[in-house]
């Protein structure tokens, strides 16, 4: 047969391989891709939108303000208000209450076909997690933004230095990154948005009420104390507010350096544990 | 383009030589999910370049399970698949880059415009932002979605949203598209569309493989059709090969409840076949090789017993009758008798797809119990 035959039979004549995307430039590429559709989401859904901004600030503003009298008597010593106490604790419990999004996101782009769709594109396989953890850290990185902004307009003041409040602020952002492996994990294995969302949580929800976010530990009784103090949501806790407020807010014996390397530790095995969970959930997910 | 009005009829294709290597070669592919469900079961298959290949088939008769083994969402235990010249197993990035997959939903951001969508799938094919916009405008021309393409996927009915779900991989340029049930749950303007979409897509040179369960769509379309049921290849020809295989003409006979039984002798008499009875079990069929004759046979035998049916008819066989000789089964409309009675012209390969569509109807689980005896 002529060459002309075979155009005609379909002999395709525009297919070019544009690029290998075994390459980290491709992987990155693709990762941003991703990245920038998760972003939209949230920027494009009202509700999200509205309960990644409101609620937040309502709950600095409720806690502050209903709690705050109560409270500042009972505070330890070397910290200026109840306030300052407060937020460094809210921004981890914000960054927890919001985790629960990126078990959400995951489990609807697998019910949607999505995932299919990634899957069956010459794409990055990681990148399908990573675009979604990512967008979901810079999400974050808006959301505890704003909430220091109110923060400082209700008299938040850092008792250390810019450097000490920065690195409060980083350690807040890794919190919210590795407990978005944790929400990973766990949407990949429920599988459907409904589950997904109590699911995670209901080890949220204790984790972050039995620690020192909203309070100091001491009136606890013994048993919880023991437990509150050594989990890591106070260690994590602890350590921002170490790293914004001084050492004389923690417990007599610890650190900054201490607790910070401790918060580190736990961040790190966190994330490396669970993205490798995550990673080997979502083969299963989709096979 | 002609304009959705008017269909025009299927393009002429030159049908490729013989030799010529297959674009989607499988061999002796088999699925088992969990212990005992044997979703596939030894399939191969051969598409040349260039066609439109339906498989047509059932619910749960293992359409789905293939498509995702071809666009490498499943690995299979056994067997080669080849696709695009890249041995899928061994190498499935290349073969990702070579093919374009519109699974059974339409699987695009609502939250994105139209061109957003395809953009970024350009971008995960692989293709720079500059050229993944270049050709996204492009594919939404092709689509008739440009109008659409700055609105939100949300505000999107569900025709256009099937087409833009299409759209999204033909940006990537790929040399074979899979399709899963591309118009199950979709309106017949919108079926149109994408019937005009898919012989579009042929005459540029990809290759389209596509399900279905409307037995019209792959008349229509379909240069060959294999037809699948309970996870094997039970036959596979073109549309008039398997209209063939029936010989000349079907004899349809209605006849009032209380008579079926004694019909059903009567009818299996004459054409020494099992006779199938359509849903409600008042409508007999059989094949009539002999034509006329076998007709008229049939009508003395009623006489003699002195049983007069409520219709006769001969007609030439039709992919219906092929699906219901070789899976048992068939097509049941979901609104009773009435549908029922039409679904035998609307699917007639003479009638035009306008009539056809509106009375195809998809086959539901329930109709496995009307199964005809054997």
């Amino acid at each position: 047969m002529s060459a002309d035959t075979s155009t005609l039979a379909g002999a395709p004549t525009v297919f070019v391989p544009i690029r290998e995307h075994t390459t980290l430039r491709g992987t990155l590429t693709d990762t941003w891709v991703i990245t920038q559709r998760n972003l939209l989401r949230n920027l494009r859904l009202p509700q999200l939108l509205v309960f990644a901004t409101i609620q937040p600030v309502m709950f600095l503003l409720l806690f502050n303000y209903v709690f705050g009298g109560a409270i500042s008597g009972s505070l330890p010593p070397g910290i200026d208000s109840y306030t300052n106490f407060l937020l460094p604790g809210l921004l981890v419990q914000i960054a927890a209450f919001g985790a629960s999004q990126t078990a959400l996101g995951l489990t609807e782009d697998l019910s949607k076909g999505v995932i299919d769709r990634f899957r069956a594109l010459p794409m990055s396989r990681a990148a399908v997690l990573t675009g979604r953890t990512l967008a979901d850290l810079i999400r974050n990185a808006a959301v505890l933004s704003l909430m220091l902004t109110v923060g400082f307009l209700i008299g938040f003041r850092w008792q250390t230095s810019l450097l000490g409040f920065l690195g409060g602020f980083a350690i807040a952002l890794l919190f919210a990154f590795a407990l978005s492996w944790v929400m990973a994990t766990i949407g990949l294995y429920v599988r459907n948005p409904e589950a997904a969302q109590s699911a995670s949580f209901l080890p949220i929800f204790p984790l972050v009420f039995a620690s020192s976010v909203f309070l100091p530990t001491q009136t606890m009784p013994d048993w919880l104390r023991v437990f509150a103090d050594n989990q890591p949501i106070t260690v994590i806790a602890n350590a921002i507010r170490g790293l914004m407020l001084g050492p004389e807010v923690l417990l007599p014996g610890q650190t900054v350096g201490g607790e910070v390397l401790a918060a580190l530790l736990w961040l790190g095995g966190i994330t490396a544990i669970f993205s490798v969970l995550a990673v080997r959930t979502y083969r299963r997910a989709v096979s | 383009m002609p304009s959705p009005d008017t269909p025009a009829p299927a393009p002429e294709r030159v049908e490729p030589p013989g030799t010529e290597r297959p674009i989607v070669r499988v061999r002796g592919v088999s699925k088992t999910f969990g212990k005992d469900v044997r979703a596939l079961d030894d399939v191969s298959l051969d598409v040349a370049p260039g066609i439109v290949y339906g498989l047509l088939g059932p619910n749960g008769a293992g359409k789905t399970t293939l498509i995702r083994v071809l666009a490498t969402l499943l690995r299979p235990e056994g067997g080669d698949v080849e696709v695009a010249g890249v041995d899928v197993l061994a190498d499935p990035t290349g073969a990702r880059a070579r093919i374009g997959l519109a699974g059974q939903f339409a699987a695009v951001d609502e939250y994105l415009t139209g061109r957003e969508n395809v953009v970024m799938v350009g971008r995960l094919y692989g293709l720079s932002g500059r050229e993944a916009r270049r050709r996204a405008d492009d594919v939404l021309e092709r689509i008739k979605l440009t109008d659409a393409a700055t609105r939100r996927v949300g505000t999107y009915s569900g025709g256009m949203r099937r087409r833009l779900d299409l759209a999204a991989s033909l940006v990537g340029r790929p040399q074979v598209m899979f399709l899963d049930e591309p118009t199950t749950g979709i309106d017949p303007r919108s079926r149109l569309d994408l019937w005009e979409l898919v012989e579009d897509l042929v005459e540029t040179g990809t290759t389209v493989l596509l399900t279905t369960q409307y037995l019209e769509e792959a008349d229509r379309l379909a240069d060959r059709i294999g037809v699948i049921d309970d996870g094997r290849i039970v036959s596979e020809g073109t549309a008039d090969e398997l209209k063939d295989t029936l010989g000349g003409a079907v004899l349809e006979v209605t006849v009032a409840p209380d008579d079926v039984a004694r019909s059903r002798e009567i009818l299996g008499g004459i054409a020494g076949d099992e006779v199938a009875s359509a849903a409600a079990g008042t409508r007999l069929r059989v094949p009539a090789r002999d034509g006329v004759v076998t007709l008229m046979a049939a009508t003395r035998g009623f006489d003699a017993i002195g049983l007069q049916p409520l219709d006769v008819a001969l007609h030439k066989p039709t992919l219906d009758d092929v699906f219901l000789a070789l899976t048992g089964d068939r097509p049941e409309p979901v609104e009773g008798e009435a549908a029922e009675a039409a679904t035998g012209v609307g699917l007639d390969a003479t009638s035009g797809p306008s009539t056809g569509m509106a009375t195809t109807s998809p086959t539901t689980p329930a109709s496995s119990g009307d199964r005809p005896a054997a």
